[in-house]
């Protein structure tokens, strides 16, 4: 029982408690985690400056940042435009429109990158250029679209062994997460009020200058924050390309191990740079957050 | 009803129906409304008012039935819609202001991408609508920094930017409170004054007293009475309508 006038015993050790270590609060909300990585990223730079065996891998492995970083960029912008097509067509009130974007959402998500990857790469790519040199042939067969002999040709001459494995990579990662972005976009859509179309409409604007005007540049806002953790997640998806033997990073990580055998450095190398680059990223996809947020009006 | 002189009826109901999955929220609805008239409908929750309202600019379609607007058959699915909405105004209970642009720029939006007027034409127009309002101060005000009978007001302003030959209200005192519903009506009042054709969905008894040229009693998706205020009030014929208003008024 407290006594009146004084204070409990445990008001007593609350108040005492943060006194026995000095700053114990402070440093209680220190993100150790964060030190610790730096600490870590600090060391690494550390040895690929002063080590030659780490030297050694990281030159190796390094030109593989920008394969890396140049399929990811171009494979996202391609999904975004994916996404949005695709995106609308979920929403649409058009069956077939509806059909077909949720045939191709469902089928794609229902599939492992690594295998949209391989797929895209061994059998809808040469599926597509066989349709393109069939098209070539149909023009060079048919007398009236003689004048187009020389697309003809073309067209007809393209082999697939020429198509680059880097072409093919981006097309399936670009294929993969453009189902991904779609869910994105729909949802964005979505969540505008019904109030919004209702009201452009009514003021005689056609569903077009509505998605346009209205719904799109309010919905950018909420997609916003997700699109920038999937160009992350791409990125880190980008090693699957790998597989098509295209030289980016993991792949470059590999060829580095069997040419050397330091596994330990090659390793450790590759994982630096993925890291720094999705930490740096996720940093800039919570600004993007907080002011998606703070400009909410 | 009669209804000898067509071309003076700017809306013309005839036997409509509409019906969501559970409820038949219109059933059977027949009315005209004439050009420059302020036509009141009024009634319980839930008895088809504002759907039968938007039914009028195919916000909703209808079951059965036709609807003509300014003789154009809107109930047709080849009519082009857009071109009906742009003379029919809307006036919404949640005011539905695009939150992301300015007081002017939701006035000016459509004029420049529906009435292609230029810009410079078309802000002066807002600003006058703004002036008409009586927010010539909020031009650069976003909907957020608004209260509710501003927010309306400018919702107000930007279906009068099109210049509508009919505007219709759907509640638009409904969601405001009680300091803000003044402002909103007397914008109304101006309005019905100066012989705009208006149709208004509302529980503001006051406000059809004042402006109102006829009443539509809506119950249960069915059109109950109709009458001029001053035989709604003091004499309406239907008990349901009485039994209403004696709920509504004190």
């Amino acid at each position: 029982m407290p006594e009146p006038g004084r204070p409990s015993a445990a008001s007593e050790l609350r108040r005492r408690e943060p006194g026995l270590i000095p700053w114990s609060a402070h440093l209680k909300r220190l993100p150790w985690w964060a030190l610790f990585l730096l600490l870590l990223g600090v060391a690494l730079v550390y040895a690929i400056l002063s080590r030659p065996n780490y030297t050694d891998a990281f030159l190796f492995i390094v030109p593989g940042l920008r394969v890396t970083i140049l399929v990811t960029i171009i494979a996202f912008l391609i999904s975004l435009v994916i996404g949005l097509i695709v995106g609308l067509g979920r929403i649409s009130t058009n069956p077939i429109a509806y059909n077909i974007a949720t045939f191709y959402v469902e089928v794609v998500r229902g599939i492992p990158m690594i295998v949209i990857i391989i797929y895209v790469a061994y059998v809808l790519v040469p599926l597509f250029v066989a349709m393109v040199n069939g098209i070539g042939a149909f023009i060079l067969r048919t007398p009236f679209l003689a004048f187009m002999a020389s697309v003809g040709h073309s067209l007809a001459a393209i082999n697939v062994v020429n198509i680059d494995p880097m072409a093919r990579a981006i097309a399936g990662l670009a294929f993969g997460y453009g189902a991904y972005e779609a869910e994105i976009f729909r949802a964005g859509i979505q969540s505008i009020e019904k109030g919004q179309m209702e009201a452009a409409r009514s003021l005689g604007m056609s569903y077009v200058q509505a998605m346009r005007f209205v719904i799109l540049p309010q919905a950018f806002r909420v997609i916003l924050p997700p699109l920038g953790n999937d160009l992350i997640a791409m990125l880190k998806d980008s090693s699957l390309i790998s597989v098509l033997a295209v030289r980016d990073l993991t792949q470059l990580g590999k060829l580095n191990r069997s040419r050397t055998f330091r596994t330990f450095e090659t390793w450790n190398t590759v994982t630096y740079l993925y890291l720094s680059m999705t930490l740096l990223g996720s940093l800039g996809v919570k600004w993007l957050e907080r002011k998606m947020k703070s400009g909410e009006r | 009803m009669v209804n000898d002189s067509v071309s003076d009826n700017i809306i013309e109901v005839r036997h409509v129906s509409k019906r969501f999955k559970h409820v038949e929220a219109v059933r059977d609805v027949s009315l005209n409304v004439r050009r420059g008239e302020v036509l009141f409908i009024f009634g319980p929750s839930g008895g088809g008012k504002s759907t039968l309202l938007r039914c009028i600019n195919r916000l909703e379609t209808v079951d059965s039935g036709e609807i003509i607007v300014d003789g154009v058959r809107v109930t047709d699915p080849h009519v082009d819609i857009d071109a009906i909405r742009a003379e029919v105004g809307m006036v919404f209970q949640l005011f539905n202001l695009f939150p992301h642009l300015t007081a002017l720029q939701n006035i000016t939006l459509a004029q420049e991408k529906v009435r292609q007027r230029s810009r410079e034409e078309a802000t002066e127009i807002a600003h006058r609508l703004l002036q008409r309002v009586g927010l010539p101060d909020k031009a650069n005000a976003y909907p957020g920094q608004l209260s509710g009978g501003q927010k309306q007001r400018v919702a107000i302003a930007r279906a009068l930017a099109m210049n509508p030959k009919i505007m219709l209200f759907d509640e638009p005192t409904s969601a405001l409170d009680p300091e803000m519903i003044k402002e909103v009506l007397d914008v109304m009042l101006d309005l019905a004054r100066e012989g705009m054709t208006m149709v208004v969905v509302s529980h503001e008894m006051g406000f059809a007293r004042a402006a109102a040229d006829r009443m539509i009693f809506l119950e249960s998706g069915r059109l109950i009475e109709e009458g001029t205020p001053e035989e709604i009030f003091s004499n309406p014929k239907e008990e349901r309508t009485k039994a209403f208003l004696s709920h509504v008024l004190y």
